[in-house]
């Protein structure tokens, strides 16, 4: 059905209206960090003055630079561990019956519900009990903790997607249920796996309330408790410049992410897999 | 190459529903046999069961002579090929065909060698190094017959495997698939719902419903001597036509008219202690345009007129159909079951639809007042109670002799899979 040309105007406007709600605070934080401390207030919305200095700013100390490699770090690393244990969970959650599944499922929704809040002071006691505390394992640990149902639910997903009969002729071939898992099913499931990683490792990168309750020094802080630390050239002075620099930099991470990956996530792998 | 033997096999699901009911069925080494029955028949719970993909409840089952019950599909030595292929996406057709002699460990030069081998016996060796998606349904087929074949196995296992493809191509497949068991002499079980597969393929077929064996014999005899209502209706396409009669006074009194009874046949269903009401069989080429019978023949049979309402005329055959009020249609199972998966219960269609087979010189025409002839020595005659063939019944008992009833009870047993080893209902009958 071919759209009216009011029809069509409709939904450019539309589009139009909706882009520039979403865009307008990204544009405004990314002007802000390219405005010079003098004109930081200015009431103008792009800069009269174009300056690098708010990011060569953050760069020079190792204010920033230690918490993005902490951010680097422990979401890369929690990222990993969570999808390796997510596909083995997920996988018995989709072909496996088995006592508890029910309840195991549940359970994982509900951590995944769980507010942060009401763990963040049990979780600071805990770790200052344990060495935990100001670590990186100490913000690890709870993100797989809240990565692992994320992962669960989607990889389960994904793997009901792949047909069971792969399973069995892979069975039928010889292989053991390990076997068919890593060089049948986990195959297939990579888009399932990127995708999960990706929303991961969005949550790690995300992640502040954690982030600024478990740690106390730049050896474990990650890039957005980081920000909230950030002090201007005097008491006095509000470092904006430097807090937007410093958002513009940690987002760029997550645009390329999605621009790279997008393609595989929406592929799939299956296709041709049984008659088409 | 092995024999395969299923010694009273049962399947029970947790759930209670029993799939496979104390199936006995004996496989030769290197025969061709045919499991065959309508959805959920428990057809392919024994095609799987056999293969180690599904517990056995109850039973042995025996690959060349070795109790495999506990033993995992790896270590049974059989290859499947399964109705959707199950091709490896991610492979190209060669990694496919090769997987299983890759985790076997075997050395890539001899991977390579049976891969190349079983590509040239399946026309394949264009398309070895593309990846199942590129590849069309029949030749998908191939590859899963490809990948079973490289591995050389001692039994092949297809379930369903042609019921993908579009029909031209399955009828090509169909010959394929003899062609290849016949080349490699390996013992083969293939699953089917369509009884036309089953009759063209396989050296014995097995018909099952409700999960209980029916009867296992070769094609041509379950045609001839179906030993129940339902492989009667089962086998055979148009199938057969069911008529409610009774028996009185050495005559079977049906809608149709009085059929005559040979002394043989008399004999056998009332040895077989039949009741007074039965169902009788013919099969449509039983039929014949009376103008066209010898008048020494016509007697041995049963005349009747009836409206044709259509008349299909194939060259070789004519088909002609007319419906004729056959009195209380029997409330038989078997015969509303074979209603349904025929799909004549969802087409409208009743079992009071006759289909007759004729002579293409007959010069019957639609809508005309016919004289048909009913060749009287070709009936059969079944218990609506049990299903059970009476006029085979008999027949078995008198050529089998001394197994008496064990013979006639035995229908889906193990009696009638060694049917081989014992004097054939053939060879016994009139």
């Amino acid at each position: 059905m071919a759209a009216t040309a009011k029809q069509k105007s409709g939904w450019i406007t539309a589009n139009i209206v909706t882009m520039l709600v979403m865009l307008i605070p990204v544009v405004w934080i990314v002007s802000l960090s390219f405005k010079d401390p003098s004109t930081i207030t200015d009431p103008t919305f792009f800069p009269r003055k174009w300056t690098w200095a708010n990011y060569s700013g953050i760069f020079s100390t190792s204010d920033f630079t230690r918490p993005l490699l902490n951010s680097i770090g422990i979401g890369l690393i929690a990222t990993f561990i969570s999808v390796l244990l997510a596909s083995l969970a997920a996988y018995a959650v989709a072909r496996l019956a088995f006592r508890g599944k029910s309840a195991l499922v549940g359970m994982s929704l509900m951590i995944a519900m769980f507010p942060l809040i009401s763990l963040a002071t049990p979780l600071f006691n805990i770790e200052r009990a344990l060495g935990l505390f100001n670590t990186w394992p100490g913000l690890i640990i709870p993100y797989i903790a809240f990565g692992l149902p994320l992962g669960i639910y989607t990889l389960s997903a994904f793997f009901r997607e792949i047909p069971w009969e792969l399973e069995k002729a892979a069975k039928m071939d010889g292989a053991t249920p390990f076997q068919a898992f890593v060089r049948v099913i986990a195959p297939l499931a990579a888009p399932g796996m990127v995708t999960t990683a990706i929303l991961v490792f969005l949550f790690c990168w995300n992640e502040f309330l954690l982030a600024f309750t478990l740690t106390a020094t730049t050896a474990a802080r990650t890039a957005p408790a980081a920000l909230a630390f950030f002090t201007g050239s005097s008491q006095f002075a509000v470092p904006t410049g430097s807090i937007s620099a410093a958002a513009v930099v940690i987002t760029i991470p997550i645009i390329i992410f999605v621009l790279f990956f997008q393609r595989r996530i929406v592929a799939g792998l299956t296709s041709g897999a049984v008659k088409g | 190459m092995a024999e395969i033997i299923l010694d009273h096999i049962s399947k029970r699901y947790p759930d209670g529903a029993l799939a496979v009911d104390d199936v006995s069925l004996e496989i030769h080494d290197g025969e061709f046999v045919i499991l065959v029955g309508p959805s959920g028949c428990g057809k392919s719970t024994t095609l799987n069961m056999i293969a180690g993909l599904e517990d056995i409840t109850d039973g042995e089952l025996r690959i060349a002579g070795k109790v495999v019950n506990d033993k995992a599909p790896k270590d049974r030595d059989i290859a499947m090929v399964f109705q959707s292929y199950a091709l490896y996406p991610h492979m190209t057709v060669r990694e496919n065909m090769g997987f299983a002699l890759k985790l076997a460990k075997t050395p890539k030069n001899v991977i390579d060698e049976k891969v190349t081998e079983a590509a040239r016996i399946l026309d394949l060796e264009k398309h070895l190094d593309r990846k199942p998606a590129n590849l069309s349904g029949g030749q998908r087929q191939r590859v899963a017959m490809g990948r079973a074949i490289v591995r050389d196995p001692a039994a092949f296992l297809m379930d369903e495997p042609l019921s993908n493809l579009d029909a031209k191509l399955r009828v090509q497949m169909r010959t394929e698939v003899s062609r290849i068991q016949r080349r490699l002499g390996t013992t083969m079980v293939y699953v089917t719902h369509d009884q036309t597969e089953a009759m063209t393929l396989g050296d014995r077929v097995a018909v099952m419903r409700l999960g209980l064996l029916q009867q296992v014999a070769p094609p041509q005899e379950l045609y001839d001597h179906p030993a129940n209502l339902f492989v009667a209706g089962f086998i055979g396409s148009p199938a057969m036509n069911f008529v409610p009669g009774t028996l009185e006074a050495g005559k079977l009194r049906t809608a149709l008219g009085d059929m005559p009874l040979s002394s043989a046949q008399r004999q056998s269903i009332e040895s077989a202690g039949a009741a007074r009401d039965v169902i009788v069989g013919v099969r449509p080429e039983h039929f014949e345009d009376s103008s066209l019978v010898s008048a020494d023949l016509l007697p041995k049979g049963l005349q009747f007129n009836a409206t044709i309402d259509v008349i299909e005329s194939l060259g070789s055959d004519k088909f002609v159909y007319f419906t004729q009020q056959l009195g209380p249609a029997a409330n038989v199972t078997e015969l509303e079951e074979l209603a349904r998966d025929s799909g004549r219960a969802d087409t409208g269609g009743t079992t009071e639809t006759v289909v007759a087979r004729l002579d293409p010189a007959s010069r019957i025409t639609e809508g005309e007042n016919a004289r048909l002839w009913i060749d009287g020595r070709k009936l059969h005659v079944f218990d609506p109670g049990s299903g059970r063939n009476l006029t085979l019944a008999g027949a078995r008992e008198t050529a089998g002799g001394a197994s008496g009833s064990g013979a006639a009870d035995g229908l889906a047993g193990p009696a009638s899979a060694r049917g081989d080893g014992l004097p054939d209902v053939e060879t016994a009958r009139p």
